[in-house]
Formats: C-alpha cells, structure tokens, sequence
C-alpha cells in the first residue's frame, strides 16, 4: 500500500511539474499574466508531494518491506534501526529519489520565500526548476523506479555494504545532496535571469543565500565523506584524486567561484557574465557528478551499480540541460549590459583572479579525472591518473590562490595601490617566513609542497583574522565574520593538509603478544587478541595500549570484522585523538607464527583538516544568517520609511 | 589457546572460496630497516596502481596481489635499485595503467600543458573586465 | 578588447561541453574492456626457476627457449574457474601439447588436492608463492594461459578460463608454431 502511494506521489509530482512548466512557458511567451498567478502555489505542491514519495520509501526501509524489489536487494532485518533508515539513500534508485526529493524541495522553498526578485524572473526560475525536475521525474519513473514490486516476496533481504553501516552513511549522502541539487535554484535563477534579461545587483542579492545554503552543505559533505573514508577504509588516507571524489569536489570548487562572484554582483554590479557562467556550471557539475558515478563508465572503490542504459538517459538529460543552458548563456549574454569596472589591482581584481585560479583547478580535476577515458577512446592505451598528477598540477595553483585569499579581503574596492597592499600584507608574510625557518629547522627533510603549504596556511590564518583588527568587534556584521571564519577554516585544513604530508609516522609490524612497538612519541604494547561479536558481524578485537612520556596508558581496540550479508570483511581501526594529532591503529591477518601484523600511524594536526572544513561551513552559516538578517532589518526601515 | 580459536574464526566460511591460504609475502606488511629505504619505497608504492582492486594503489590495498607487489618493491629498493627502475620494470609488462604517475610523453603531454592553458584563456577572459587605466 | 571577440569566446563553453559529450558517450557505447593485457606479448619469455609445488611433478626451471612450443598454464588450487579449465587442459595434453604450469600462492597439499580431484596434464609445475613470476610475466590473476614458441617468444595470452569452444583453436595455434 504505501509503495503505491509514494509511487502515486511521485506520478502526480512529476504531473504538477509540467503543469507548472507548461504555465510558465505559455504565461512569459504569450504575455498572459493570469496563467503565471498559481505557479508558486504548485511548485510548493510539488515540492511537499516528492517529499512524500520520499518519507514513504524510507517507512518501507526501516519496516523491511520485502515485498518491494529494493528493499529485497538493500535490507535487512537485523540491521540496526539507523542504518535500515540510512540504507534508504544507499542504493542507486533510494539515492535518486532523494536527489529528485530536494530537487523539488528546494524549488517549493524557493517559491514560498523568495520576495526580492521581479515577479517575471521568479516565475522564470520556477520555470526552468520544474524543466530539471521533468526529466529526472522521467528518469525516475521509467528507468529506476524505487517502488517496485517483487513477487514473491523472499523470505530474508540482501543486506547492505558493511562498509556502509556507519552513522557516516546517515549523514555524508544527504548533506551532499542538499549541496549538490541546492545549486540547481543557481542554476535556475541564471536561466531565468537570461531569459528575463534581468541580471543586476538585486538579482544577485536574491540568488546569494541560495549559493551560501548550498555551499554550506557541499562543504559539511565534503568534509564529512573525507573523514568518514579516512577512519573507516583503514589505510590512514583522506583523499584520493578518486573519480567519485573529484566528483563531488568539482561542484564545491564552482559553487566557492559562484559565491564570491555573486558579492561582486551584488555590492559593485560587476562580473555579471563570469556570475551566470558559473550558476551554470555549478549545477552542471552536480549533474556531470551523478552521471559519472552512476554510469560506470569510470572504475572507482565509491561507484555505484554500473548500469550503461540509465548511463545513457542521464547523459540525454546533461545534453538537454546543459547544453540548453550553454546555448542559452552563448545567445543571451552577450546583450547584458556590461556592469562597472574595476582596476586589475582592486578587491574585484583578487576576485576575479580567485574565480580564475579556482576554474583552472576545476578544469584540472576535470580533464584530469576523464583523461583515461579519452585516451583509451582515442589510441587504445589504457593509462592511470592519480595523485601524483593532481597534486603536482593542483596543488601550485591552489597555494596561490589561498596566498590571494589572504591579501584579497585587505584590498580596497575598484582601485587600490600594489605597495599599500604589500605593506598591509607585512605581518601574515613575516610569519609565513618565520613558520617556515622553523619548520626547516626543527623538522628536515619534508617535501617542497608540504612546506610551502604550511608556509601558506600561516600567512593566510592571519591574513584571514586581519580584517578584524582596529575593527569595534561589537559593530561588525556578521557577514564579515563569516568571511573572517571560513578563511580562516581554509587556512586551518590547509595547514592540516601540509603537515599530515610532511609529518606522519608509520610502523607496520608483525608482532608477537606482549611485544611493545613505537610509533611517533608512542609507545604501544600488544596486550591479547581475542573474538567477539556484535549485532550483525563476528570480529577479532585486539587490546593495544599506547604509552607517550610517562603518562598513563590508553587502552585501543582495532578489530578485524567479519559480516555475514552479504559476506565481506572490514577493518575498524582504533583512532585515539589528542590535541597535537591522532594515533590510528588497525589491526590485520596473522601468520603462521602467530604474530599479528598491526599497523600504526602517528598523524601529528590531521584533525585540522576536518575541524578546518567545519570551521568553513560554520563561516558560510554566519554570512548567511548575517545577509538575511541585514535584509530583514533593511526592508522593515522600507516599510517605515 | 585464545589465538587458536581467533584462527579458527577468520578460517570460517567467510574467509572465502577465492583466497590463498598461503600467508602475506614477508615484506609486503614489514617495513625496511633502513628508515631512508623505507621512505623511498612507501613513495613509489603510493604511486603504483594495485592490479585487482577498483582504483586502489598498492600501498592502500588489502588484496593479495597487492601485497605482493609491495613486497615486490621492498625487496628491490633493498638491493639497491631506484624506485624509477622498478616502475619502468613494471610499465614495461602491464603498460602506463599500472602507474599513477603517468610520464610525460607523446600521449600525456596534454595533461601538463593544460593548466598553463587554462592560465592563459582565463587572463584573456579577465581583460575584458578590467578598466583600462587613464594615461596620466 | 572587440566585441567579435567576446563573442566566439562565448560559444566555448558549449563546444567544450559537445566534446565531453561525445567523448562520454562513446564510453558508454564501447565499454572499456577491463582485463589488463601482458605487454610482454611478442616479446621473450623471462627465464623461471621455481620449485615443486607438487610431489606429483618436478618445479619449472627453464631458460626461454626449450625447443618446444608450449603452453604455460597460471593457475592455483583455490581458483574455481581454473577448477572449470581442467577437462579442457586435459583435452590439450591428450592432443600431445605440452603444458607447463606456476601454482600462484599455493601450498603443497593445497596443489595436490586440486590435481588428484580435476586431473594433472602438466610436465611442470613450479611454486609461486608471492607471486614474483607472475609479475614478471605481466599476468595479474587467475587463470591465464601463455601460448610460448619453441625460441621462447610468448605469442600470445589467454585471459580466464580455456572454454570447450576455445580448444581446437588453440590446438591449430600450437601446431603451427616452431
């Protein structure tokens, strides 16, 4: 029964989205106001019918409702609670409907609340939203329906991935869903501000919170799958240049563009074209994303099932809207009238030269990650593009972009003097010097990247801070410590960055009960080995206790797990986090000795990494909340005035 | 005793039909004495793509295969090889797929010359916007 | 800075998008073939020295050239579609081909288990146990097949199992070399 209801749901959502596209289309072009009066109303219609579909899936999850052919092939009865309510989005078809659900979330949002924009330009929008939302509908219905029946019903589920039972599985998915499809109102908003042709400072002031709120939860996923990666595949690695990665990293680095040239719109009514252009490609990455992961036609540790016919509709549906929206871009903008100008050292200049360093990398990460493709399409040869490309071709770029990152904030709007900016640079490019004699001296021989990242992660950190010196604290905006807080959070990750490279530790041993081994400033004893088991996996768990100096020990249990649906082995590695790094110990096979292959890591400030990207969503909320509330107070003094 | 029967539960059923019963290579979860030695080879290993696995290097992967090759690597730096020596033996039985650092060549050179490329049309599209400075 | 030329630059990004396009779609239309070949196809034979991994026959030592032309059959007890190849590489030895063998991370009773059960046409059967010589032959799993000549250049790599249909064929490939 429910199955049918969220089917139905779902059908009548996808009907209200032609309807609402079919009242916008007719109402713009044929200039009858009348049909453009509901479209608000269905569009939130919409929106509360795709969540609907949604709630209903995941009762049907966590009830294990086994006579619906997804919930066979993805649950399980005795799988915790939370990992039958997160296996909802764990699948291919769960994963869609949560991308179609926020997709018609966030148009429903955006017309319940969105005020600012001239009527015709929000109807625009909706317009464009309800065009997305009609092929993935189709996509949906006809390619990957959730709601399908099996008969009969079997007795028992297939279980989900132990890799994902992890409350990370509850949380990294729909953060990045909320990121990835809340670009979509971006998206929307630049094809309806080209077809209105109305692109100026309040149409940027509009879209602003949207890209913000959206960029807020790309971060926070982003962050959250980095982490989650790093202690559950238990290799001590956070990123990996993979395929599925870059996908996700390629619509942070369009949205992080968007964002600031969205401000310049905003508060100086330049950069208009650049805006527009990366609205665009800022969701059109999203949709590259999903195609590229679901599509297989890329191998990847994080690719889902591989199924080269709904490869092919999702790529009919790239060409629709991405190629409509380029054309439409290529036709349109060149008769937006070209907003101010600015000096080439100016704040506009230090923004435009971040867009440009942030396109560049989105470009490598882009080429780099489809180069195999090509050039096996090409000649034949099957090559491999990793790590070693991406950061030696990455890496340079985005140092100088944080080192801009730094200096932009203290740049004077429209025209500012090259020495002045040095001079005001004097203290963060001291301390970047100080921070790298002292590294060379106390810690020789790390790699030139590393360096140069910690090198540039202290200068920024207190470049990023600058803005609030000779500032009343009381009196700045929130919006300003937003800024103050994200960058500051870049500088923080990007200092965790260089020293988990330049800095970690590792022992890989084989070690006999009792035996005592050291890693880092720790010493670590042995203790016993024995078996255990847990909800629905048996495992060996090892006691390890870790010594540093003369404190006491701390006792650490990595452990070798064993589920049984479907069978598969993990390993839970025991991380201990301290205020100057982590101490990570996973547990491996025996031999035939009886010795235990144990591997540790010291990594010293790896936690900066995370912590850095929490403090760059928590500096986005700030400007956010900050906009809105300048935009509260500045329309009530309209009222009054 | 308590070693026995953890034996014994990573020999269940789960330990399945496709696996080796033969136990790791001796150097492919030992580090090399030689902390310099060490670190030239975790360098190469990290950049070697593990043959069985969806997109693993050696030096992340669990699978067998891959222990081998990292034993593989140990055991040649140790004898004094150059870690380019090793990858070139490498490349040269399973082609360029099995390194991640592809080399520069007649099929690569794109790859390089892209971001100097990409530098270069954003400068262009970057004039446009600025003003162009009164002569004084 | 013309307006014709912001113009065409307008049109970039869309053409740049085609291209993916189309280079993804071909991806799609001809799915890439996953197996990694030997790059040492037409090239000499690395020398091997293996021990037994077998009572049941002496280890592989040989230098590239024996004379002969032959099949080196890599395999290992723990392979169930090697279990699968066994009555077609006992169809082979029966044809008079003469079929060398390296058991990849085996142990001794483990190989004699699996001879005893599904047959043994090998002359040789040498013990890879970190599977040094599987690299060095540019295979990477089990089973494969090398076609070797009698001056030792393998000719050619048969990745998986050897199917019935595969048999006569590789027969004819055999007997025509020297």
């Amino acid at each position: 029964m429910i199955a049918e209801f969220g089917l139905a749901a779902l059908w009548l959502a996808a009907a209200l989205s032609a309807l609402q596209l079919a009242l916008v289309a007719f109402g713009l072009t044929g200039g009858r106001a009348a049909l453009l009066a509901p479209v608000r109303a269905v569009a939130v219609a919409q929106g509360g019918l795709t969540l609907i579909a949604f709630v209903a899936l995941i009762v049907l999850f966590v009830r294990v409702d086994l006579s619906v052919a997804l919930v066979a092939a993805n649950d399980h009865s005795m799988k915790p609670l939370l990992y039958r309510f997160a296996g909802t989005w764990g699948n291919h078809e769960g994963s869609m409907l949560l991308w179609v659900a926020v997709l018609g979330v966030a148009g429903g949002a955006v017309a319940l609340i969105e005020r600012r924009l001239p009527e015709r330009t929000l109807v625009a929008t909706l317009g464009a939203q309800a065009f997305i939302a009609l092929g993935f509908f189709a996509f949906l219905l006809f390619a990957s329906n959730p709601f399908a029946r099996l008969d009969p019903a079997p007795v028992e589920g297939m279980g989900l991935n132990p890799l994902l039972q992890d409350p990370g599985l509850a949380f990294h998915p729909p953060t990045l869903y909320f990121g990835y499809v809340g670009l979509s109102v971006a998206f929307s908003f630049a094809v309806g501000a080209l077809v209105t042709r109305d692109v100026g400072p309040a149409f940027a002031r509009a879209m602003r919170p949207w890209v913000l709120g959206a960029w807020i939860f790309l971060t926070l996923g982003i962050t959250a799958g980095s982490y989650w990666a790093y202690y559950e595949l238990g290799w001590g690695g956070w990123w990996f240049w993979d395929p599925v990665e870059n996908a996700s990293l390629m619509p942070w680095l369009a949205a992080t563009a968007l964002l600031h040239s969205v401000t310049v719109l905003a508060t100086r009514d330049g950069l208009r074209a650049w805006t527009i252009m990366l609205a665009v490609v800022a969701f059109s990455m999203s949709m590259v994303g999903t195609f590229l992961v679901r599509s297989g036609i890329l191998t990847s540790v994080h690719a889902f099932a591989v199924d080269p016919r709904r490869g092919g509709f999702i790529l009919a549906l790239l060409a629709l809207y991405i190629g409509g929206a380029l054309a439409l871009f290529a036709l349109r903008v060149g008769t937006v009238r070209e907003g101010q100008r600015f000096d080439a050292v100016s704040r506009e200049g230090a923004l435009v030269a971040n867009n440009l360093l942030l396109s560049a990398i989105l470009g490598i990460v882009l080429v780099g990650t489809l180069y195999p493709l090509g050039i096996e399409a090409v000649t034949g040869e099957k090559l491999s593009v990793g790590p070693p490309y991406f950061n030696a071709a990455a890496g340079p770029l985005a140092l100088i972009l944080v080192a801009i990152m730094g200096a932009g904030p203290m740049m004077r709007w429209r025209r500012d003097d090259g020495i002045a900016v040095l001079k005001r640079m004097a203290l963060p490019v001291l301390l970047s010097v100080v921070a790298v004699v002292a590294v060379m001296l106390l810690a020789p021989g790390i790699g030139v990247l590393p360096i140069l990242g910690l090198m540039v992660a202290a200068g920024a950190a207190v470049a990023s801070v600058a803005p609030l010196w000779k500032r009343n604290l009381r009196r700045t905006p929130l919006f300003t410590y937003g800024m103050v807080v994200a960058h500051l959070g870049i500088a923080v990750s990007l200092a965790g960055m260089a020293s988990e490279a330049a800095f970690t530790k590792e022992t890989l041993v084989a070690a006999r009960l009792g035996e005592t081994h050291s890693v880092g400033p720790y010493r670590l004893r042995f203790d016993a080995v024995e078996p255990i088991a847990g909800e629905n996996w048996t495992a060996i768990e090892a006691t390890v206790t870790a010594y540093r100096g003369d404190g006491a020990g701390v006792v650490l249990h990595p452990q070798a797990r064993a589920f049984s649906a479907p069978p598969t082995e993990t390993s839970e590695a025991a991380i201990r986090t301290v205020w100057d790094g982590q101490l990570y110990v996973v547990l491996g096979k025996s031999d035939e000795q009886g010795r235990w292959q144990l591997r540790l890591w010291w990594k010293p400030f790896v936690t900066l990494i995370w912590a850095g990207g929490g403090l760059i969503a928590l500096g986005g909320a700030f400007s956010l909340i900050g906009r809105v509330r300048r935009e509260r107070r500045a329309r009530v003094v309209e009222t009054y005035a | 005793m308590r070693a026995l029967v953890a034996l014994a539960l990573m020999l269940s059923p789960v330990a399945g039909a496709a696996q080796s019963n033969v136990p790791p290579a001796a150097l492919s979860d030992t580090q090399l004495p030689d902390p310099a030695q060490e670190a030239q080879a975790h360098k190469l290993m990290e950049t070697l793509r593990c043959l069985v696995c969806q997109g693993q290097s050696i030096a992340d992967s669990d699978a067998d295969l891959a222990g081998d090759m990292r034993a593989l690597v140990r055991r040649r730096i140790a004898a004094g090889e150059k870690p380019e020596a090793i990858r070139a033996w490498l490349v040269q039985r399973y082609g360029n797929w099995v390194t991640y650092d592809p080399p520069l060549g007649a099929t690569t050179w794109p790859l390089w010359a892209l971001p100097i490329a990409l530098l270069m049309v954003g400068v262009l599209v970057a004039r446009g916007s600025f003003r162009r400075r009164a002569k004084p | 800075m013309t307006k014709t030329r912001i113009r065409w630059l307008l049109w970039v990004p869309l053409l740049a998008f085609l291209l993916f396009l189309g280079l993804v779609a071909s991806g799609l239309l001809h799915p890439a073939d996953r197996t990694i070949v030997s790059r040492l196809v037409g090239q000499k034979m690395p020398a091997i020295a293996l021990p037994a991994a077998s009572a049941m026959r002496p280890g592989l030592a040989t230098g590239a050239a024996t004379g002969t032309p032959r099949l080196v059959n890599i395999f290992a007890s723990w392979c169930v579609p090697c279990a699968a190849e066994a009555p077609q590489l006992e169809a082979l030895a029966k044809a008079g081909i003469v079929i060398d063998a390296v058991a990849i991370r085996d142990r001794r009773e483990d190989v004699d288990r699996f001879l005893t059960r599904y047959g043994n046409p090998y002359r040789a059967i040498g013990s890879d146990v970190d599977s040094r010589v599987q690299l060095a032959l540019g295979s990477s799993g089990v089973p494969e097949t090398f076609v070797v000549d009698g001056r030792g250049i393998i000719r050619a790599q048969k990745i998986g199992e050897i199917r019935p249909e595969d048999v006569a064929e590789l027969i004819a490939t055999v007997r025509a070399l020297r």
